[in-house]
């Protein structure tokens, strides 16, 4: 049932099921077409009436829609997640380093292995953050990686995603869905628990606090409010880490802490979980003429007062011109190769590469350095004359804007459709915590699904799906 | 508690009253044009004084009639005080505080909005609104229900209950003031039936109708229904009921934080000073007087509460 030479992960090509998948299958098989249908609907009560919604931007003011969810699980073996893991853990721990290294002594720059304009010339990159040690040493408490699979074994990191990754929700909530609709599934199969992610979110958090937090660390979660497009994720995770969900507006600097306004007085917070961007935080040190933000966040956090999680000017990391340089930048680290593979990388910036890709504009993926969301991109092999076109007066006027790729053969995993079993493009976004007591990494992610057929965009804003992830036990 | 919180539960749990207390109205005025032979649509007049949305109406409208009226005070954007609009912002102010909320609570008002939404989406016809308000009532019912099963005793709990009973007691003063001379003694047709309709109404609208007749049987005297409304401590929609359980969730508030802050005295002194009297003092008070004295002293206590509890600030 794999098409088109893209590689699935649930058949070969003999129409011969694959291993992870074979449990699933033999009770698939079982079961009535017409009663997975009715379930797939129950699925999307479940989820509507939960709340579990985004608002899509430039859309009417707060529209709230689901993302739509597919019953047919992603199945990982043990095996395979576990060099998946290892690859991950390596890829973060050098992010990290990175961070530190280019915020100090700036040693890569030195050693000649990424040039000086690009961090001197990024916007990403953060001055006011040189020189300051976060509590811990920890830039990145939080990262997803994006991984893209090709071929058996073969995995490729899209994104590294290390502002302020979202969608773990819909892990959760994916598979307390699954859970409620098909309970007999998890007694046939042994699969690991992602349950515990906000109990070790919280932990990891803690463990970073600042040196000598007195008890019980306070955390807090910022929030842009009620509008933003993942608020529901942001008041999910205090929900479940049982802590408060704050807005700039509650907080303010009171004797040289962050604190929050409570009902009894200004409480001081230690560790702040932050889902605004940088230019947010604090209009004193980023953007005066902003309102947002908490004026003299900033100073407190350089006096080591709070712990900003996740570091501010961690976007440099995941900045796509610089995604071009993570393979130097793992071995630069780690001092060794790296596991996981980077999607080969044209700079624009660079007229040799500029030139190569306006001659293959048909064949590559043309991102924007500092975009997000699949916006702003071009999808060669789907797009029109036209856009190409257009895509190419961009490229010319401002070619240090952009990068491009190869267009990857994502693999795909079946959908469950009205006509049964059809396979779609799919990605997955691990979570991985990072604190002074080490590298986690939730066993499973986000499978993101291109629901249109042939569609290569997995984007919840672009007709995007969720799958369950299973990693399954040995 | 973050004071923003407060406010977020204060606020949903006074549109959740203000929905059911509109909702309630609708009935009620439904009720008297089905019931009274030569009502006219100027009975609806009344019932959009006491949602306290008249004056909007007009500005809308051009005369009252009882399509345009129901239809304001059910599914109107324009009205704050709809009842899809006060469920939407209940709804609203749930999920800006859906960390002090319970997954059923949480679910429950979801599900109401979801409910509104659909069942307001267009204008509901006369056969069908009877129906329609019983369903409403039963969503935010469930959402009361799901309140007393699963929320802590703690501030969070207390906080939703200050924003009810101070929704509540404003209401029964609404009706009250809008109606109070129906209940004067001094009104020349006394036992006339276009009294007992009247006090029917009243009753009515603060859902007192059973209760009232366990207590005082089937003869309506203004007197009693006045003293019901006002002083009775057992009628959960009278005044005086509604003021206390406001000072006794301030009370509860001030065992949590060990302060005892201004809106407590506030709200001890309304109870004192205005509710430990006999009916008979509150007419020589003047009712009329005495309904707008307490509307004030309520709204007062609205924005002590605010202040004490840094709800803005």
């Amino acid at each position: 049932m794999g098409d088109g030479g893209f590689f699935d992960e649930m058949w070969r090509d003999a129409g011969e099921v694959r291993e992870p998948y074979r449990r699933f299958n033999a009770w698939f098989e079982d079961e009535n077409p017409r009663d997975l249908l009715a379930k797939q609907r129950e699925a999307e009560d479940l989820f509507r009436l939960a709340g579990i919604t985004f608002n899509v931007y430039g859309r009417a003011e707060a529209e709230e829609r689901l993302i739509p969810f597919d019953i047919i699980p992603r199945i990982i073996a043990n095996a395979e997640w576990q060099r998946l893991s290892r690859g991950i853990e390596q890829r973060v721990r050098a992010i990290n380093a990175f961070l530190h290294d280019i915020y100090h002594r700036q040693e890569i720059v030195k050693a000649g292995r990424l040039p000086e304009g690009m961090l001197a010339r990024n916007a990403a990159f953060l001055p006011q953050m040189i020189g300051v040690k976060p509590p811990g040493g920890i830039y990145t408490h939080v990262v997803g990686i994006d991984l893209v699979r090709t071929g058996p074994g073969q995995f490729y990191v899209l994104e590294d995603n290390a502002r302020t990754p979202s969608g773990v929700s819909y892990m959760l909530e994916n598979r307390e869905t699954m859970l409620q609709m098909f309970p007999e599934l998890f007694v046939r199969n042994r699969v690991q628990p992602v349950q515990t992610y906000p109990a070790d979110l919280r932990r990891s958090l803690a463990a970073s606090a600042p040196a000598g937090t007195a008890g019980r660390p306070t955390v807090a979660v910022l929030t842009p409010g009620i509008y933003n497009s993942a608020y529901y994720e942001h008041a999910f995770l205090a929900d479940q880490m049982g802590v408060d969900l704050v807005e700039g507006h509650d907080l303010r600097v009171v004797d040289g802490r962050v604190a929050m306004r409570t009902t009894r007085g200004y409480k001081p917070i230690d560790v702040l979980y932050r889902r605004v961007d940088d230019d947010f935080l604090d209009p004193l040190n980023f953007t005066p003429e902003s309102q947002l933000g908490i004026p003299g966040i900033m100073d407190v956090y350089r006096s080591g007062g709070i712990t900003i999680a996740n570091a501010p000017g961690t976007g440099i990391a995941d900045d796509k011109a610089i995604y071009s340089y993570m393979p130097e930048i793992v071995e630069f680290y780690t001092g060794e190769r790296p596991l996981l593979e980077n999607v080969p990388t044209w700079r624009c910036s660079d007229p040799d590469a500029l030139a190569y890709v306006l001659d293959n504009l048909a064949d590559l993926v043309v991102k924007e350095v500092h975009g997000s969301g699949g916006y702003g991109m071009l999808i060669g092999p789907t797009a029109t004359k036209k856009e190409i076109a257009a895509f190419r007066r961009k490229l010319r006027a401002r070619p240090g804007h952009y990068i491009a790729q190869p267009t990857l053969a994502l693999s795909t995993v079946p959908i469950f459709s009205r006509a049964g079993l059809a396979p779609r493009h799919v990605d997955l976004r691990p979570f991985v915590l990072c604190s002074p007591e080490g590298v986690r990494i939730t066993p499973g992610g986000l499978t993101r699904v291109a629901l249109k057929k042939g569609s290569l965009v997995v984007n919840s804003s672009q007709g995007g799906g969720t799958k369950d992830t299973w990693v399954l036990e040995d | 508690m973050l004071g923003k919180t407060a406010n977020g539960l204060f606020w949903m749990y006074r549109y959740l009253e203000r929905a059911e207390n509109t909702a309630r109205l609708i009935e009620t005025g439904q009720r008297i044009a089905l019931t009274r032979s030569g009502a006219s649509d100027l009975e609806w007049r009344p019932v959009l004084q006491t949602a306290g949305v008249y004056d909007a109406y007009l500005a809308a409208h051009q005369d009252v009639t009882k399509d345009a009226a129901i239809d304001w005070l059910l599914r109107s954007k324009d009205n704050p005080s709809s009842v899809i609009h006060c469920i939407a912002a209940a709804r609203q102010n749930a999920r800006l505080v859906r960390t002090a909320l319970t997954h059923e609570v949480w679910e429950a008002t979801n599900g109401a909005h979801m409910r509104a939404q659909h069942l307001l989406a267009r204008k509901v016809g006369e056969r069908d609104l009877p129906a329609v308000l019983g369903t409403i009532r039963q969503a935010t019912s469930l959402v009361r229900g799901a309140t007393h099963g699963t929320m802590l005793r703690n501030d969070i709990y207390d906080f939703a209950r200050i924003g009810t009973f101070l929704e509540r007691a404003d209401n029964t003063a609404r009706i009250l003031d809008v109606k109070y001379y129906v209940l004067l003694p001094s009104v020349t047709s006394i036992g006339s039936s276009l009294d007992n309709v009247q006090w029917e109404t009243i009753l009515r609208s603060v859902s007192a109708r059973g209760g009232f007749r366990m207590e005082y049987g089937n003869s309506y005297e203004p007197q009693d229904i006045a003293k019901f409304l006002i002083l009775d401590r057992r009628m959960p929609r009278s005044l005086a009921f509604c003021v206390r359980k406001l000072r006794d969730n301030l009370g509860y508030l001030v065992e949590c934080y060990g302060k005892r802050p201004e809106a407590w005295h506030k709200a001890d002194h309304i109870d004192r000073a205005y509710l430990s009297h006999t009916i008979d003092t509150i007419f020589d008070y003047g009712l009329h007087e005495f309904i707008q004295r307490l509307l004030d002293l309520l709204s007062e206590l609205g924005a002590q509460i605010e202040k004490d509890y840094r709800f803005y600030e």
